[in-house]
């Protein structure tokens, strides 16, 4: 088969026609079914990191519990978004992420969407703030941004995001788009007075020469025209003013 | 060396091999694997050659591998013309003196070797070569051939073939044995597709655990899309008491690169990597020094024996991650980022290493394809049992007489493994199970001791072949306290990149400590099994969803004992120390004040030939009592 084929399927007793290479969770979504997720943004490539949007596909003769963010579509496949199986496994997620951060209201919020309660048998962690490792931030940096200021260090449950060592990071250039992305409002990120804070440096903002606002990082923008050879002159305006 | 381009080459290298290992002159083997080396084995050959020097006696001196018992170890082999081989169990350097006298004298006093070899088997060339002509020497006769010996009667060895019969520094002796002779035959008489074609039809499943039909995997790779391709060795075992592949990669190096070099020449790789754990500094070395020696020979590199196919091996080395153990971890290590798994909807044989058609093996697969090119697919299919040709190798360890590595056909019953070949229970005790699969097996009970032991039956009794560890537990063992053992490894373990591996096993790890520790809760088990059947349909990789295995085997096959211990707040074995109490009883004490003495906590009070007392508020629960006790007269409950 090539890609940009069309293949039929079945999703929730439905049928859809989706292109080749789709995923499930696509699909879903362009048919509003929906599926919850945390770590799945169209920015970056999907991770399969949360297992939150986990659907029921029967491919021939076998049945299993797939990750719809990756999971490719495919011809006379027949996918359940909905199955008790399902509902069970991201209950079972939802509440560890829950014990996991308890003082998340996005969690909070979601659970109470999915019909979820915390688990009383876990007991909740003190030391993890929002962070459920979804790993978007560090994808943002890394293919969106491109300065790989942070990643991901550790494993198992010691496992966390940040410059590495967790020092103040030398390439930061202060841009933000890791606390954008963030699902949960983990990453603090604080702008005043012409300063911003994020991941415990502080970067000098530029003012725009017209209006005045202080609109970027002095990094950034440096580092924007680095990379595309703009002069620093030119990228001294905010887009307000552009 | 010079390079090997035809056939007569080979059959030179093999005649200065064949003289190494029957040699017209004496010669000593000290095995010096890792396992020999942990025993004593490099102190035995320092006092060998010593010796040898001293009486300037000429003697060969040679180091190569564990056969497989290495409760006897450290193990010196010795090879005189026109007499048996003998092996001589648990040397030490002080023995070496006389043993070295008894070989000179040709004289059999003191030292008994453990057993004898009139032949040797070389496996590739379907014959036996004997070390002696004529009959046995009298004063040998007594000496058991070594397939009288019980640990290796059952025993039939393919993957280990060569393991603990040649210098694993020399490749003349590898070849000797007949290898590269495949490889000749591969590349000089066969097609692409005959050779998968054989290993398909050999039924050869891969030994790493998944089973997968090895040939159907090298057929997908080489019909995969993509002009550079990747084959891999995967050296990453992990599981805690399983060293089979270790064992083969010190010992027998050749054996894994010549089915690589075949497997790739199938493929169409010209490229492959041998990923290696750093804990492993042995066989990370003798492979390295194989590599270059079939580099020397012209068995890795351009136009590899005249045929026009390239290849060559790197070796990469792990950083200690278990979960690198699991393919798509085990490449993106290689690819040099941290070593996480990744979702394989799409096949690694499609888009594997650096996105590219990539095939990967397991050491002891590897090392199964040179004997199955050189003896066919009908020989190596009509070993062991339906669907599960050949042998595998195990590790058994744990509460067994004959700990070692061991390679048995497919569809052995377990009962010979654990009684024939393991010997039984040391200490008279009860057998009580056996893990098999490594930490994410599962646990079989005794009504199973039949079982045949292949990769489908142990899949439906809940537990699975995995690499081949295979930990025996007597009547001592708890096993909801086995079950958070390995749960707390598998969580010390787990990479942290999904949900319910990195949270779900730490919470099930929680709930186990606490009912090992008298805190379990009503529900709790309920919870466990439901939070394990969740984390088996969720997880990422076989790693985590294979982590609830330990509890889900021992809730199949033990649920009393969790019952015990959160109801009855009791752990039958008595291992939980929060749920044991020691007391010392009236009828069986004699007062002899042994308990007394070695008590850490002086907790025990008593005078001579009356009943001893243990203080409650004391007791630390160590057990040292218990052990020292020779009238059996301390009880735990």
């Amino acid at each position: 088969m090539k890609v940009g084929e069309m293949v039929n399927f079945i999703i929730d007793g439905k049928k859809v026609e989706a292109e080749e290479g789709a995923t499930v969770l696509q699909v879903a979504r362009a048919n509003n079914i929906a599926i919850p997720t945390l770590c799945c943004h169209e920015s970056v490539a999907p991770s399969g990191a949360c297992r939150l949007c986990v659907v029921e596909v029967k491919k021939g003769k076998r049945t299993r519990i797939v990750t719809s963010c990756l999971y490719p579509v495919d011809e006379g496949i027949v996918v359940d978004t909905k199955t008790e199986r399902v509902l069970n496994v991201r209950k079972l997620v939802m509440q560890l992420l829950m014990a996991r951060c308890p003082e998340s209201d996005v969690l909070k919020d979601m659970a109470k969407e999915m019909g979820v309660e915390p688990q009383p048998a876990f007991h909740p962690e003190t030391d993890k703030g929002k962070c459920v490792l979804c790993r978007l931030c560090v994808k943002a940096c890394e293919d969106v941004v491109g300065v790989n200021a942070i990643g991901l260090a550790g494993r198992g449950k010691k496992k966390a995001v940040g410059p590495p060592y967790m020092e103040d990071s030398k390439t930061c250039i202060g841009c933000g788009a890791c606390a954008y992305i963030c699902p949960t409002e983990h990453i603090l990120m604080e702008s005043t007075n012409g300063k911003r804070k994020i991941w415990g440096r502080t970067f000098k903002m530029q003012a725009c020469d017209k209006c005045g606002r202080y609109f970027a990082p002095v990094d950034q923008l440096k580092f924007i025209s680095d990379k595309t050879g703009t002069p620093m002159s030119e990228l001294a305006v905010c887009i307000s003013c552009k | 060396m010079s390079k090997i381009n035809t056939l007569e080459d080979l059959n030179k290298a093999a005649k200065r091999g064949l003289e190494a290992i029957i040699p017209s002159k004496t010669k000593i083997m000290v095995g010096m694997g890792t396992s020999g080396i942990a025993s004593g084995a490099q102190a035995v050959y320092d006092a060998l050659a010593e010796e040898i020097k001293k009486r300037k006696l000429d003697i060969i001196l040679s180091k190569t591998g564990a056969m497989g018992m290495d409760c006897i170890e450290p193990l010196i082999d010795v090879v005189q013309p026109n007499k048996p081989r003998l092996a001589y169990s648990k040397m030490t350097a002080k023995k070496v003196p006389e043993v070295i006298d008894q070989i000179v004298k040709g004289a059999i006093n003191g030292n008994k070797p453990a057993y004898r070899m009139d032949e040797e088997e070389f496996i590739c060339l379907n014959e036996n070569k004997p070390y002696l002509k004529g009959p046995v020497p009298k004063d040998l006769e007594g000496i058991p051939k070594i397939k009288e010996v019980n640990f290796y009667k059952k025993q039939m060895k393919l993957a280990t073939r060569n393991c603990g019969m040649i210098n694993y520094e020399s490749i003349d002796e590898y070849i000797a044995k007949g290898g590269y002779i495949s490889l000749f035959k591969a590349l000089t008489k066969m097609k692409p597709e005959e050779i998968i074609e054989e290993i398909i039809a050999s039924g050869l499943r891969g030994r790493g655990g998944g089973g997968f039909p090895a040939g159907v995997k090298w057929q997908t790779c080489r019909r995969a899309h993509g002009d550079i391709k990747y084959v891999i060795c995967n050296g990453d075992e992990g599981d805690p008491g399983a060293y089979m592949d270790r064992s083969v990669m010190e010992v027998d190096p050749h054996s894994v690169i010549e089915g690589m070099i075949i497997g790739a020449f199938a493929i169409g790789s010209g490229q492959g990597f041998i990923y290696v754990r750093n804990e492993y500094p042995l066989a990370v070395a003798n492979l390295q020094r194989a590599i270059n020696q079939a580099r020397e020979y012209g068995f890795l590199g351009k136009n590899i024996l005249n045929s026009g196919f390239d290849f060559d091996l790197k070796i990469s080395k792990g950083a200690g991650a278990f979960v690198c153990g699991e393919s798509t971890a085990l490449m993106t290590s290689l690819e040099g980022k941290a070593g996480e798994p990744r979702a394989k909807y799409i096949h690694t044989v499609e888009h594997g290493l650096w996105d590219r058609p990539s095939n990967l093996n397991n050491v002891e697969t590897w090392a199964n394809v040179p004997a199955i090119i050189s003896r066919g697919a009908k020989w190596f299919s009509s070993i062991g049992c339906k669907n599960n040709s050949g042998t595998k190798v195990f590790c058994l360890v744990g509460k067994i007489n004959n700990i070692g590595m061991v390679e048995v056909p497919m569809g052995i019953p377990l009962k010979e493994i654990i009684y024939d070949i393991g010997g039984g229970i040391p200490g008279g005790k009860k057998y009580k199970a056996v893990q098999t699969g490594g930490p994410s097996g599962g646990c079989l009970p005794d009504n199973l001791i039949n079982i045949s032991v292949d990769f489908d039956s142990l899949w439906e009794a809940g537990s699975m072949m995995g690499s081949g560890g295979m930990i025996v537990m007597d009547e001592t063992t708890c096993m909801v306290d086995i079950a958070r053992y390995f749960i707390d490894f598998l969580e010390f373990e787990s990479c942290g990149k999904c949900v319910p591996c990195r949270e779900g096993v730490q919470r099930m790890n929680e709930i186990l400590q606490d009912i090992c520790n008298g805190k379990g809760k009503k529900g709790d088990v309920e919870l466990l099994e439901s939070m394990a059947q969740g984390i088996v349909d969720v997880a990422l990789c076989a790693l985590g969803s294979t982590a609830p295995n330990p509890v889900l085997s021992t809730l199949k096959y033990f649920r009393d004992e969790y019952v015990a211990h959160v109801r009855d707040k009791k752990c039958p074995a008595g291992v939980c120390k929060a749920l044991i109490r020691f007391s010392i009883s009236e009828e069986k004490c004699t007062g002899c004040g042994v308990c007394l003495k070695k008590c850490p906590t002086e907790c025990i009070s008593g005078e001579k030939k009356k009943t001893h007392v243990i203080d409650q508020t004391k007791c630390i629960k160590c057990g040292v009592c218990k052990e020292s006790c020779k009238f059996d007269a301390i009880i735990v409950e």
